[in-house]
């Protein structure tokens, strides 16, 4: 038996909840916890950083008017692209993600997402959204080439424990946190040696093509 | 070191009154800047190339061959040529007219232009942009250096046995610059053929100016040409003053907040520590403006952007004096005393390029393929 040498993870949580606390929050902050732990149970390091949409509201409206990132805005674009695992997080407005959520994610580069293990997980009024994590977020997703695991994870109002009933709610989240987690551990370790190819944004392009070769190419 | 003024050439409502110019009162005011600009001193008067409104400078050579005829030392440029759009047979023609005209006071800014729906006007595709900056400018080269030109392409008609007429002035091409505000390979661009660097500064964190540029200086020292630290940089600038620092503040907040490009985003103090705008006193100016050399190198030209936004002619015209008599001056002194010895303080002029003749990288078409034979 081979062991496996330890590896540091980083995981960068998204969440575009609106209050404080909130529950998008709540349930990212769970996602993450059962990502972590799946991973570090096969003896990884992992470091989690939890973005808060909210505080970068401005910040994602300027650079969609000026078409650039503030320095807190770029800092977390730098780290997203530079992360093993990414947790995503939206509260259902209207049958989809939120505008904030949208707009943060069309503000990446293109290709920054490109081949990046996601969890996607969503919050909403009542279990009746719950295609809205299938329907809405996995396609855009699918758009943007990151690889969702397969559990998605949306936790209704009646998820957090209502007066009656709370306890088999509780369980049944929990089930499915635990699961999204323990896919996601599994799909970052997958990726293992082949995130080496996928496509950076243009700002990071260490090689630069050289000037004979860029010429020959807009000639052909 | 050049110091001049670059303007867009908006046609923007004064939004303290709410009145819109005319197309012909902002072009008189472009012409009436310039003018200031030569008579309080500065080097260099740029002008912008749009084909939509809301902006006038459509036809920049028949613009600065007026200027031209009215002064005697400003350097005409542009901010920038449409490379992209432009038939660079006529800008090999318009830009050597417009050398002899000016006596040699002539060089040209590339750009490709970032509005999707003016390229199909012009027959061209936007995506297409970079392949369009590369082919053309690189068939302008041979335009101006190449006395007959046979040249088959993607972009354009073939030409055969066709002459750019007239010739270059004294058969020296006009210097160009490549402006290029993230796009690595027009700065892999300027660098392969020795030519300069401008880079718009004006909306970006120094961070991303430092990277585009040290690039392009690395290039540049790549491609045999010299020392990176004596490549040919020109960096843009944004800036209202007042004598008191919170009356610049409170005269220009009202432009900034409904300015084209920004406006209704950043606030005026959020923008002002994020990018080079500076709004305050001439002194703080100066002071903001020396740090570009400590990101981006010590460099050869300064444009500043003062014109835009809806201001009025007066307001401007009074900062170019500001400009002219109390920031170019302790510019002047105190980039020449920063500046390491060997790092040229002028980018490349006519003159210059007249005595240097074959041993400057402008007087060849591949100038690289020079340094190549020199090698062997």
């Amino acid at each position: 038996m081979t062991t496996r040498p330890e590896r540091h993870r980083s995981l960068v949580v998204v969440s575009a909840g609106l209050s404080t606390p909130s529950s998008t929050r709540l349930l990212a902050d769970r996602l993450a916890a059962a990502a972590s732990a799946a991973l570090t149970e096969s003896g990884d390091t992992v470091t989690v950083e939890t973005v808060e949409l909210r505080e970068l509201a401005h910040d994602l409206t300027d650079q969609l008017l000026t078409g650039v990132p503030s320095e807190r805005l770029e800092q977390v674009q730098t780290s997203l692209a530079a992360a093993d695992g990414v947790v995503a997080v939206s509260p259902i407005f209207t049958a989809s993600y939120s505008g904030l959520f949208k707009t943060f994610l069309d503000l990446l580069e293109p290709g920054l997402l490109a081949g990046k293990p996601v969890l996607l997980g969503a919050t909403a009024g009542s279990a009746r959204h719950s295609l809205a994590l299938d329907q809405a977020m996995r396609p855009l997703f699918a758009y943007l080439r990151a690889v969702p695991t397969p559990t998605g994870v949306v936790a209704a109002t009646s998820d957090f424990a209502s007066a009656r009933g709370a306890d088999e709610a509780e369980d049944d989240l929990s089930e499915r946190v635990a699961r999204a987690g323990a896919e996601l551990a599994a799909f970052v370790r997958a990726a293992d040696g082949r995130a080496v190819d996928e496509p950076r944004p243009a700002a990071e392009q260490a090689g630069l093509t050289p000037f004979e070769q860029l010429l020959a190419q807009a000639r052909r | 070191m050049q110091f001049g003024i670059f303007s867009v050439g908006d046609v923007t409502p004064d939004p303290t009154t709410g009145r819109t110019p005319s197309e012909a009162e902002r072009i008189q005011a472009m012409t009436a800047i310039a003018l200031k600009a030569e008579e309080v001193g500065l080097d260099v008067f740029a002008t912008g190339e749009h084909h939509n409104p809301p902006f006038v400078p459509s036809s920049p050579t028949t613009m600065l061959g007026w200027i031209a005829a009215r002064t005697e030392r400003l350097l005409l440029s542009t901010s920038t040529t449409l490379i992209t759009t432009n038939d660079p047979v006529k800008i090999a023609e318009d830009y050597a007219m417009l050398q002899h005209l000016a006596g040699g006071r002539v060089d040209l800014m590339m750009g490709r232009g970032n509005t999707g729906p003016v390229y199909p006007w012009f027959g061209q595709d936007i995506r297409q942009g970079i392949n369009l900056a590369l082919e053309n400018y690189d068939l302008l080269r041979r335009l101006w250096r190449e006395d007959v030109v046979d040249w088959q392409g993607r972009f354009r008609t073939p030409l055969q046995g066709f002459t750019s007429t007239p010739r270059p002035l004294d058969g020296v091409p006009p210097f160009v610059w490549h402006g290029s505000i993230r796009s690595t390979e027009i700065a892999e661009q300027a660098a392969f053929y020795g030519d300069g660097f401008f880079h718009n500064n004006i909306f970006w964190p120094a961070s991303h100016t430092r990277q585009m540029v040290q690039l392009y200086r690395e290039r540049y020292e790549a491609y045999g040409h010299g020392p990176a630290a004596t490549a040919v940089v020109g960096l843009g600038g944004q800036v209202f003053m007042a004598e008191r620092s919170q009356d610049a503040v409170r005269r220009f907040r009202p432009y900034f907040d409904s300015a084209p490009v920004y406006g209704g985003g950043p606030s005026l103090e959020e923008f002002s520590r994020q990018t080079p705008l500076t709004v305050g006193t001439p002194d703080q100016v100066v002071e903001k403006t020396l740090t570009f050399a400590d990101y981006a190198g010590d460099y050869q030209r300064q444009l500043f952007l003062i014109d835009h936004a809806g201001l009025p002619l007066a307001e401007v015209l009074h900062q170019v004096e500001l400009l002219g008599e109390r920031v170019v001056p302790v510019l002047r002194r105190e980039f020449e005393a920063r500046r390491p010895a060997g790092v040229p303080s002028d980018p490349p002029t006519h003159a210059s390029l007249r005595e240097a003749g074959e041993d400057s990288p402008n007087a060849h078409v591949r100038p690289h393929e020079r340094h190549l034979q020199e090698v062997r």
